[in-house]
């Protein structure tokens, strides 16, 4: 009984390390419309649960296409004005507070239509796969993608503490400002 | 005076006192070193021909120019998990377990000095072993090679989990290492058999212990550099981050510290080998005996001095650099000893041509090509044009499958009758050399062109009309004839386990101690102990001299002084016990939980520190037992 | 099988020892020393390997086979044991000596090229990255400087001094014709002299192992007389010609407005992008994607239509386009000449 249960959880484990492990390398994400359309957004962000788009589990939880994102967050120059992760002249990434929702489908359709006060509209400047690694990275900074997926830093000047290390608080959406949690 | 009465009643005792239960509680709870020797090289060949089968899926991929064959990440890990296989899981293993099983009987001993940590190194090597494979076969196996450099192994360009599975697993095989070189260290200087003094030791109990003191000196270094590189990726230090102060050539130090010793911790048991196998199939002892000591002392100091070799091409000073150059041009010295020597001995002996001889002549030629390269890779203008080219790669095949690979065919030629009290095939044997003979050489000599004409190393295709099409195709034809000559091998050794010519004791007429009990060792290895009286103990002419002493009511091993073998003390040796498995599970289980959070290594010593406590409970006191029972010698007195 | 191993026998007669990216055919100073260690080496390991297969040759030859009499312990000497033992001496001498003169053979070649003549050198700092070379050349005057993409224009008999540093992992700079490698590693810069002797086009390599596509990380390297070059740098240092047709103008329109621009830069464009190889010049290479292919029109479309598919895993990401606007695009990228 107890070999059985132990065999069903190694192969679970490795189910699980499967998803997390594999690399698309030749594959192209399909094009999907954009998950949340500029009218829907309401004030107050993602109160209200938007279409959650299928396509973005494949990249939430794998490794390969966080770490495609933590370099094409730095390709984009996104360090720019988010810093790299604590804000600058736009909000802060490593936080609670999500301005227009912080689920990936979320995170991604504010980068590809672009957001009021600055954030500029990637939608025809990157591929849909840049797209959904870049959001996939932006959600571990604040630690909420998986532990093992995501890398421990970059090989730059440490700026920020090791991004599988944070701990996310609690998913607050209101604009009341929350707090970071390490 | 023994009569043969008292021989059966003694061996009777002996097989009470020394006997260990079957079935799967022997399996698990084995401690005689042979058991665990026979387990540890059968252990080592099946990682060895996995490896192999690696390296043909590889030569097919680059028979043809731009082959689709294999994809760039499949072909990375390939390489990587043949090297790492065939580095950490075959070479230092198999090694070690052959002198696993022979020092002791070489020395004249019951068992290894230390049963229980001889079975917990080989758990922990066997489960660091499935572990990496079972990633493999997931897709998370190494992909950085099988020295992964930083940066390409580090946080940022590593993603997941696969490089943390091969750091992780070079510390199960390092401490599985360590483990039996701590073994051999005190088997050697503590318990040969009395008589044997340093200068009457047979030249691979030599070659052991120098080996053994090479991999002490030489693990602590890699295991510090993984754990820098499991740090840096699991909780976010700088080790190797140049921008805060770390240096990817700090990895390179670190492993190479250890990298290059680990080539001779391979090399060197070879050259043990090659000895006894030269000496026995000579009908003579090797010449100049204390050279050759001295020539693997100086090997083994030597091989420390060498590891910036490596780093020719990575910018470091120039005068520094020019120091290794003349170290590594050095350590040809007391290998071409060596081999002057070896010749000699055959030269002036009366050789018998048998597998084991082919195979130490097929060393010879191999090996010594093998070692000229390594003296062009010492020149440091030459190794900027060759380093990281097909050229190294020639180079180190011919040194480790030239210079330990063809003396460890030999070495199985030359025991499996001790080991399984059976001859291997003679013919299949020379069918078996030949190929391998031939098929390696058309392998790999042609990558000492292909790295000339260009060709780097690592790289999943290339393309076409550069020169290297023909020359890689001839490569992997020659591999084929590699696989043949396993097939060889593995049916030689399946067929001769069953129905080969009956070997009794010393078939070879060979001269070491392993050879004065029956083929294979009863579990107790000698019915007495042998005193030894020279270099050659079985060439003496005489019958061989025994020591009485040693009780039979008990498990006991005889401790002598280092220098002069005098008996010294009587030490307990430990029964069969189910505590090295459960610690090497619960090793496991902490290397395991620590490649995915830090946190597993302080609650994982926990099921450690148990089972270590289970292991040293004190037994039953033993002085009381001692005396109430005397042995049979002292009744019959 | 059999057959193209047979077609293949006049390939092995023709390669010989040239070649684009041979050791063996040295094109400048330093890799014309390494080929006299190369010799010397030869030479020497190739003496004393015949010399251990002789006596190897002669201990076999000379088999008493047979069991002759008991075997030999160490009490009883053979008498051969002292003439061995002084062969032996005489050997480790001879051993000794060879390596005495390959030590010091290497030593004197290594400070001949540390001290080669460095005055009036091309100064080319040479950035790795992942899987493409970033090719700079220097200038005491900054709006002299330009920058190119995976090729290497030398002037002959000119050294050039080239400073080395990694963008992301360590990386090899390789051009066996020229010079010896020097490996591109995150933090330092490393440096290497080379000065070209010969005319010719030659080709390097990335030699230390960098990721999925290390295979495909190739340098055209094209050494030619002091004219051409210095035409061909100021050629560089010019923005490309405006394109002239219709098909051209769009594509350049498409390059600019789409995604390229976000990593690629074409000097007088308004595409500034700096992650990706720089492309101001891209007609006028002799490659695709670091050595993958030569550089033709095909080979550029069929590299749009999808990168992923000629180098899988290297960084530029398949841009969907309809064929009209890569067919454009095509026709502009031509035109950076």
């Amino acid at each position: 009984m107890t070999s059985r249960v132990a065999a069903f959880g190694a192969v679970l484990l490795c189910l699980a390390a499967c998803q997390r492990e594999t690399r698309a390398l030749t594959g192209q994400a399909a094009p999907s419309a954009p998950a949340v359309a500029p009218g829907e957004l309401r004030a107050g962000g993602g109160l209200a649960s938007p279409p959650v788009d299928p396509a973005g589990a494949a990249y939430e939880g794998n490794a390969f296409e966080i770490s495609e994102g933590q370099r094409n967050y730095d390709w984009f120059n996104c360090y720019g004005c988010h810093g790299a992760g604590g804000g600058d002249i736009g909000p802060a990434l490593m936080d609670d507070e999500w301005r227009y929702g912080g689920a990936i489908t979320q995170i991604r359709a504010s980068i590809a239509d672009g957001r009021p006060n600055g954030m500029p509209s990637f939608r025809d400047k990157l591929t849909d796969r840049q797209l959904w690694q870049i959001a996939a990275y932006v959600r571990s900074m604040s630690g909420r993608a998986d532990k093992l997926a995501a890398s421990s830093r970059n090989d730059e000047m440490r700026t920020t503490p090791p991004t599988n290390q944070a701990r996310p608080g609690p998913e607050q959406s209101d604009t009341s400002g929350g707090e970071v949690r390490r | 005076m023994s009569t043969p009465l008292e021989d059966e009643v003694l061996r009777e005792q002996l097989e009470r006192v020394w006997a260990h239960p079957t079935g799967w509680r022997g399996v698990l709870m084995a401690v005689d070193h042979k058991v665990i020797a026979r387990r540890y090289i059968a252990t080592a060949f099946v990682f060895f021909f996995l490896a192999g089968a690696l390296a043909l899926l590889m030569r097919l991929q680059l028979s043809r120019p731009e082959s689709g064959l294999i994809g760039p990440d499949r072909y990375n890990q390939l390489f990587s998990m043949h090297g790492t296989t065939m580095m950490f899981l075959f070479a230092v293993p198999v090694m070690e377990a052959v002198a696993v099983y022979l020092v002791p009987l070489m020395c004249g001993a019951r068992n290894i000095c230390f049963p229980r940590l001889n079975a917990y190194g080989y758990w922990v090597y066997l489960f660091g072993g499935i572990m990496i494979w079972v990633a493999f076969a997931l897709n998370i196996g190494p992909e950085t090679g099988w020295f992964s450099y930083v940066p390409l192994a580090g946080p940022e360009f590593s993603p997941g989990k696969r490089t943390d599975f091969w750091a992780q697993m070079v510390t199960f095989t390092e401490v599985a290492a360590l483990a039996v070189a701590v073994q051999l260290v005190a088997q050697i200087l503590k318990q040969r058999a009395p008589g044997m003094t340093l200068s009457r030791m047979p030249l691979f109990l030599w070659a052991m212990l120098v080996t053994a003191f090479m991999v002490i000196f030489a693990m602590p270094a890699v295991m510090v550099a993984t754990t820098f590189l499991i740090s840096d990726r699991l909780v976010g230090t700088q080790f190797y981050n140049p921008a805060e102060g770390g240096d990817p050539l700090l990895w390179q130090h670190l492993f190479w510290f250890f990298g290059h010793p680990e080539v001779y911790i391979i090399f060197i048991p070879a050259l043990g080998m090659v000895s006894q196998i030269v000496a026995t199939f000579s009908r003579r002892t090797i010449l100049a005996y204390p050279a050759m000591v001295l020539a693997l002392l100086a090997n083994g100091l030597l091989a420390f001095g060498l590891w910036v070799h490596h780093m020719f091409a990575t910018g470091l000073p120039r005068l520094g650099n020019s120091f290794y150059t003349s170290a590594s041009m050095m350590i040809a010295i007391p290998s071409g000893l060596q081999i002057f020597a070896w010749i000699a001995t055959i030269w002036d002996g009366k050789p018998r041509f048998r597998t084991p001889l082919l195979f130490v002549i097929g060393f010879i030629v191999i090996f010594v090509l093998g070692g000229l390269t390594g003296v062009m890779l010492a020149s440091v203008p030459l190794d900027l044009q060759v380093h990281d080219t097909y050229f190294v790669v020639a180079h180190f095949h011919y040194v480790l499958i030239g210079g330990a690979v063809f003396p460890l065919f030999g070495a199985v030629y030359y025991w499996f009758p001790k080991i399984t009290g059976r001859m291997l095939d003679e013919r299949a044997g020379a069918w078996n050399f030949w190929t391998f003979f031939i098929g390696f050489n058309v392998t790999f000599f042609p990558m000492h062109m292909l790295g000339i004409l260009g060709m780097p190393r690592r790289i999943y295709t290339y393309k076409a009309g550069l020169g290297w099409d023909g020359w890689n195709l001839v490569a992997s034809l020659g591999s084929a004839l590699i696989a043949i000559s396993m097939l060889i091998f593995v049916v030689n050794i399946l067929v001769s386990a069953r129905r080969g010519k009956i070997a009794g004791g010393n078939p070879w007429e060979a001269s070491s101690l392993e050879w004065a009990t029956a083929s294979p060792p009863p579990v107790y290895n000698f019915l007495r102990t042998p005193v030894v009286t020279g270099r050659e103990p079985l060439w003496e002419g005489d019958d061989l001299p025994v020591m009485s002493g040693l009780g039979d009511t008990r498990r006991e091993t005889l401790c002598v002084t280092i220098v002069e073998a005098e008996p010294d003390v009587r030490q307990k040796s430990a029964p069969p016990t189910i505590w090295p498995l459960l610690a090497a599970l619960a090793t496991t289980a902490l290397f395991i939980g620590s490649i995915f959070h830090e946190w597993a290594v302080v609650w994982g010593a926990i099921p450690v520190a148990i089972t270590l406590c289970g292991w040293f409970w004190p037994g039953r006191p033993t002085r009381r037992a001692v005396k109430a029972e005397t042995s049979l010698e002292e009744r019959a007195a | 099988m059999i057959r193209r191993l047979l077609a293949l026998t006049p390939a092995f007669a023709l390669t010989g020892c040239g070649g684009a990216q041979s050791v063996l055919d040295p094109a400048s100073d330093q890799a014309a020393s390494v080929f006299g260690v190369w010799t010397l080496m030869l030479w020497i390991c190739g003496i004393m390997y015949a010399l251990v297969l002789a006596f190897l040759a002669l201990a076999i030859w000379r088999a008493r086979r047979g069991l002759a009499g008991p075997p030999l312990a160490e009490g009883q000497k053979s008498p051969a044991d002292r003439p061995l033992l002084r062969w032996l001496t005489g050997w480790v001498g001879l051993v000794v000596a060879g390596l005495l003169v390959l030590t010091f053979g290497s030593f004197l070649v290594d400070r001949q090229l540390a001290m080669a003549d460095q005055r009036n050198a091309l100064t080319v700092r040479i950035t790795g990255y992942q899987w493409w070379w970033r090719v700079e050349y220097d200038d005491p005057v900054p709006s002299r400087r330009f920058v190119t993409a995976n090729e290497l224009h030398l002037p002959v008999d000119r050294p050039v001094r080239l400073e080395l540093e990694a963008g992301d992992v360590i990386h090899s700079f390789w051009v066996p014709n020229l010079s010896g490698k020097q490996d591109l590693i995150p933090g330092r810069t490393n440096r290497l002299l080379v000065t070209p002797r010969r005319i010719g086009q030659f080709r390097g390599q990335c030699a230390e192992f960098c990721g999925l596509q290390h295979a495909w990380m190739a340098l055209d390297v094209t050494v030619e007389p002091q004219t051409t070059f210095a035409a061909w740098a100021e050629a560089q240092r010019r923005a490309p010609p405006a394109p002239a047709t219709a098909q051209a103008v769009h594509g350049r329109d498409v390059f600019v407005g789409a995604a390229c621009n976000s990593c690629h830069q074409v000097v007088g464009q308004p595409a500034q992008g700096q992650t990706g190889p720089d492309l101001t010049h891209l007609a006028s290479r002799r490659s695709l994607a670091a050595g993958a292919r030569p550089y033709s029109r095909t080979a550029l479309d069929e590299w749009l239509k999808n990168p992923q598919a000629l180098k899988p895993g290297n960084h530029m990401p398949l841009v969907k386009m309809r064929p009209e606007e890569r067919a454009a695009l095509v026709a502009y990228l031509d035109t950076l000449k």
